[in-house]
């Protein structure tokens, strides 16, 4: 074996321990609730990232395919649960997967004619479309309410009835492993490849002889396959699916958390998914405004580390690797403890505007990371106004003056 | 549907129409000349409209509708100068990327601002009620300046419709901007360097002018006209967080409609986007209808049947949509588009 080999072994190795393990790790049901969730984000933000990473092709109302696929499979759960449908649990998600490549094969067929900006805009209007049909037929639907349905079905096999949520876990690590290994394995086939020049180049790519149209609605379908898994493996987990499943706003989180995560590197929407859930449960119980926390991160990364937070790891492992660490590591720490103190002081003021103007009936006191503020004190105002201020310009110094060595030190 | 209904109807469908232009048109001024697509465009048109209806609570409307648009301009401009321009090196869908945030932020800080509850945004006496009101009587129509004559209240013979005076102002409003800005295009020597700028923008700034500042003078007005559609938007319908939400994405179907980059192509589809809305919204009619007309009834299957009897005035909300996936299979370059996408 080949060194390159043997460390792919041990990615991939290290990748699956990680899923196996997670569960002894954090033991909660809490944890395992979230675990499966993040599993089942890691599909879809992979599968998103086959258009956007590897396509160049921005999509708006992804969501769609994994909200159909959803649907299929809470009807063949349904249908099985009634008795006119015999399937094993474990292959839902798969009925899952062709929902969203019915969908995918559809509508794809539709956006794939366009490319860049006017793909975004479409398939935005195609997602509000589908979003807004199926509200008008809550028969097949289930409306604002949603469809439920029971995973438990028929005589455990083996002992494995799908009840216990650790069985829901392992079904959907085991997904989770094979998927992000299918879709390793799609970016290296023939059409991942053309799919890339599609992006670079689709003058070129069509002089050689492919159809741009075609290779895209290939990385559709493929895409649209495994959104649609994610789908299943979601409506398996959670046993109730509602039309909000394929709206903007998932459509949106998807988006946002793989560009945060990396879209350029294979591993970023993982890292996206991993935060998308963390944020959705967490942070979004720690702080009111935490939409808008993350839209202000999104503008930050995209802004300063275009590369996501995966473009960040790997430009710190090579610089580790260089041995450039020893010399980075005091300007790093400097730029880190700036931006935290700076980020205090805006979160400070964002948490007493909050305070006063969506909570004004509790008082204006308020519990901040310890302290405790007074939303009506100037003091306190000016306190996080100034501690914002200083940082936010020390950091803009400090920044001027590390990014030149940070670009040597990767130049070496 | 009677005469003056109809007439009404399709006053209210072009009032509607030319307010989605005023969005629509910076929109398409930001896209065609600088090649990015503004994500939070429909951001700045709910900031425009809270802006505006905080202005008018101290100054009074009319000030507001010139302040807001400035005070919102300012802050695109700013937004072009200190975020955009920045990432213009990594290319459009970085820069789609960061408009896309800037969503998430301006939804959010409004609500952090003004509340999460609707806001009270009335328009000013003067263009308060209705303009006028038509009069169908069994004799034919006539035509009552103001508010609905003394007849209306007793006969019941009388039709009388009501066409409300801010709708006016909108459609005069909408139209008077189209002319500036069309003028200020092809007449004026800043039309003329930012028409340069757009398709030789090196050769441009080589021939001394700020492109950048160009750049960011667009987007600013951009901006403006956004906000200006969101005064007036504000007062005609309501002021609430949601509100960008609402029309964001009619305004993008609007565009690939009527052909990315054409300004003709986005009047057109914004007055035909505003007629058909107003005239579905108003029509109880369903497919079952189409089919009985037609003599011919649909075999009584459940599914079948609910997409039979769904009514015209449910599908309203995605005529759009609809629109936009015909004119997709029809003619991918949109309605007056010149290139294919």
């Amino acid at each position: 074996m080949t060194g390159h080999r043997i460390r792919a072994a041990l990615v991939w190795g290290a990748y699956a321990l990680a899923l196996a393990g997670a569960p002894w790790l954090f033991d909660s049901s809490l944890a395992l609730t979230l675990l499966s969730q993040i599993g089942i984000a890691i599909v879809a933000c992979l599968a998103f990232n086959l258009l956007l990473g590897q396509g160049g092709m921005l999509s708006f109302g992804h969501a769609v395919y994994s909200g159909l696929g959803a649907y299929a499979a809470i009807h063949t759960l349904r249908w099985m649960a009634a008795g006119t449908l015999a399937l094993p649990v474990s292959l839902v998600p798969l009925v899952g997967g062709l929902g969203g490549l019915a969908g995918a094969a559809t509508l794809g067929w539709l956006t794939t004619r366009t490319a860049g900006t006017p793909f975004a805009m479409i398939t935005l209007g195609l997602g509000e479309l589908v979003a807004a049909l199926a509200l008008m037929f809550p028969t097949v639907f289930g409306g604002e309410g949603g469809l439920s349905a029971d995973r438990v079905i028929g005589e455990p096999v083996w002992g494995i009835s799908f009840g216990p949520a650790w069985q829901v876990y392992a079904l959907i690590a085991v997904y989770c492993f094979v998927c992000t290994a299918a879709m390793y394995g799609f970016t290296r086939t023939p059409l991942g490849r053309m799919l890339n020049a599609v992006r670079d180049n689709p003058l070129r790519a069509e002089f050689v002889g492919y159809s741009a149209r075609r290779v895209r609605y290939r990385a559709f379908l493929v895409s649209g396959f495994f959104m649609g898994v994610a789908g299943g493996l979601a409506a398996l987990h959670f046993e109730i699916v509602s039309a909000e499943v394929l709206g903007s706003l998932r459509s949106g989180a998807y988006l946002l958390f793989t560009v945060l995560g990396g879209s350029g590197y294979f591993a970023g929407p993982m890292i996206g998914a991993v935060l998308m859930v963390l944020s959705g449960v967490l942070l979004s119980a720690l702080t009111r405004a935490w939409l808008l926390y993350l839209g202000l991160a999104f503008i930050a990364v995209v802004m300063i580390a275009p590369g996501g937070l995966a473009g960040a790891l790997a430009g710190l492992m090579r610089a580790a690797a260089a041995g450039g660490l020893r010399r980075l590591w005091a300007g790093l720490a400097t730029l880190v403890l700036l931006a935290v103190a700076a980020l205090a002081g805006l979160a400070a003021m964002v948490e007493m505007l909050y305070q006063r103007q969506l909570d004004a009936a509790s008082g204006p006191a308020l519990n901040f990371a310890g302290l405790s503020l007074n939303a009506e004190s100037a003091d306190a105002w000016v306190g996080a106004a100034l501690l914002l201020a200083t940082a936010a310009a020390l950091f803009a110094l400090a920044r001027r003056r590390f990014a030149p060595q940070w670009a040597q030190e990767l130049a070496r | 549907m009677d005469a003056s209904h109809f007439l009404v109807s399709l006053l209210n469908g072009l009032s509607v129409g030319l307010l989605l232009f005023l969005l629509a048109s910076g929109l398409t001024l930001i896209f065609s000349l600088m090649g990015v697509l503004n994500f939070a465009h429909a951001s700045f048109y709910m900031l425009g409209a809270y802006v505006g209806a905080t202005v008018a609570a101290g100054a009074g409307f009319w000030v507001a509708l010139v302040v807001a648009p400035l005070v919102v301009g300012l802050a695109g401009a700013a937004f072009e100068r200190w975020v955009l321009r920045r990432v213009h090196a990594q290319g459009h869908v970085a820069e789609l990327l960061v408009t896309f945030g800037l969503a998430y932020v301006v939804v959010e800080a409004v609500q952090l601002v003004w509340g999460r509850q609707p806001l009270a945004f009335e328009p000013p006496p003067a263009v308060a009620g209705p303009l006028f009101t038509l009069v169908q009587a069994p004799a034919g129509l006539t035509l009552a300046w103001g508010a609905a004559p003394e007849a209306c209240r007793g006969e019941a013979a009388l039709v009388c419709t009501q066409f409300p005076a801010l709708r006016a102002f909108a459609m005069v409003l909408a139209l008077v901007l189209l002319a500036v800005l069309a003028l200020a295009l092809r007449a004026t020597r800043l039309g003329l360097v930012i028409r340069a700028a757009l398709t030789h923008p090196q050769m441009a700034q080589a021939l001394g002018h700020d492109v950048p500042r160009v750049f960011m003078l667009v987007f600013g007005a951009g901006t403006a006209l956004a906000a200006l559609a969101g005064v007036v938007g504000g007062a005609m319908r309501v002021t609430e967080p949601s509100m960008a939400q609402a029309v964001g994405p009619v305004v993008f179907a609007l565009i690939v409609i009527g052909g990315l980059g054409s300004l003709a192509g986005a009047f057109v589809a914004s007055l035909l986007l505003g007629v058909l809305d107003s005239f579905a919204v108003a029509s109880d009619r369903s497919l079952a209808d189409l089919a009985a007309a037609l003599h011919w009834t649909p075999a009584p299957e459940t599914a079948a049947l609910a997409l039979w009897s769904v009514k015209l005035s449910q599908v309203a909300a995605i005529l759009p949509y609809l629109l936009l996936v015909l004119v997709l299979v029809l003619r991918p370059r949109g309605l007056f588009g010149t290139r294919e996408g």
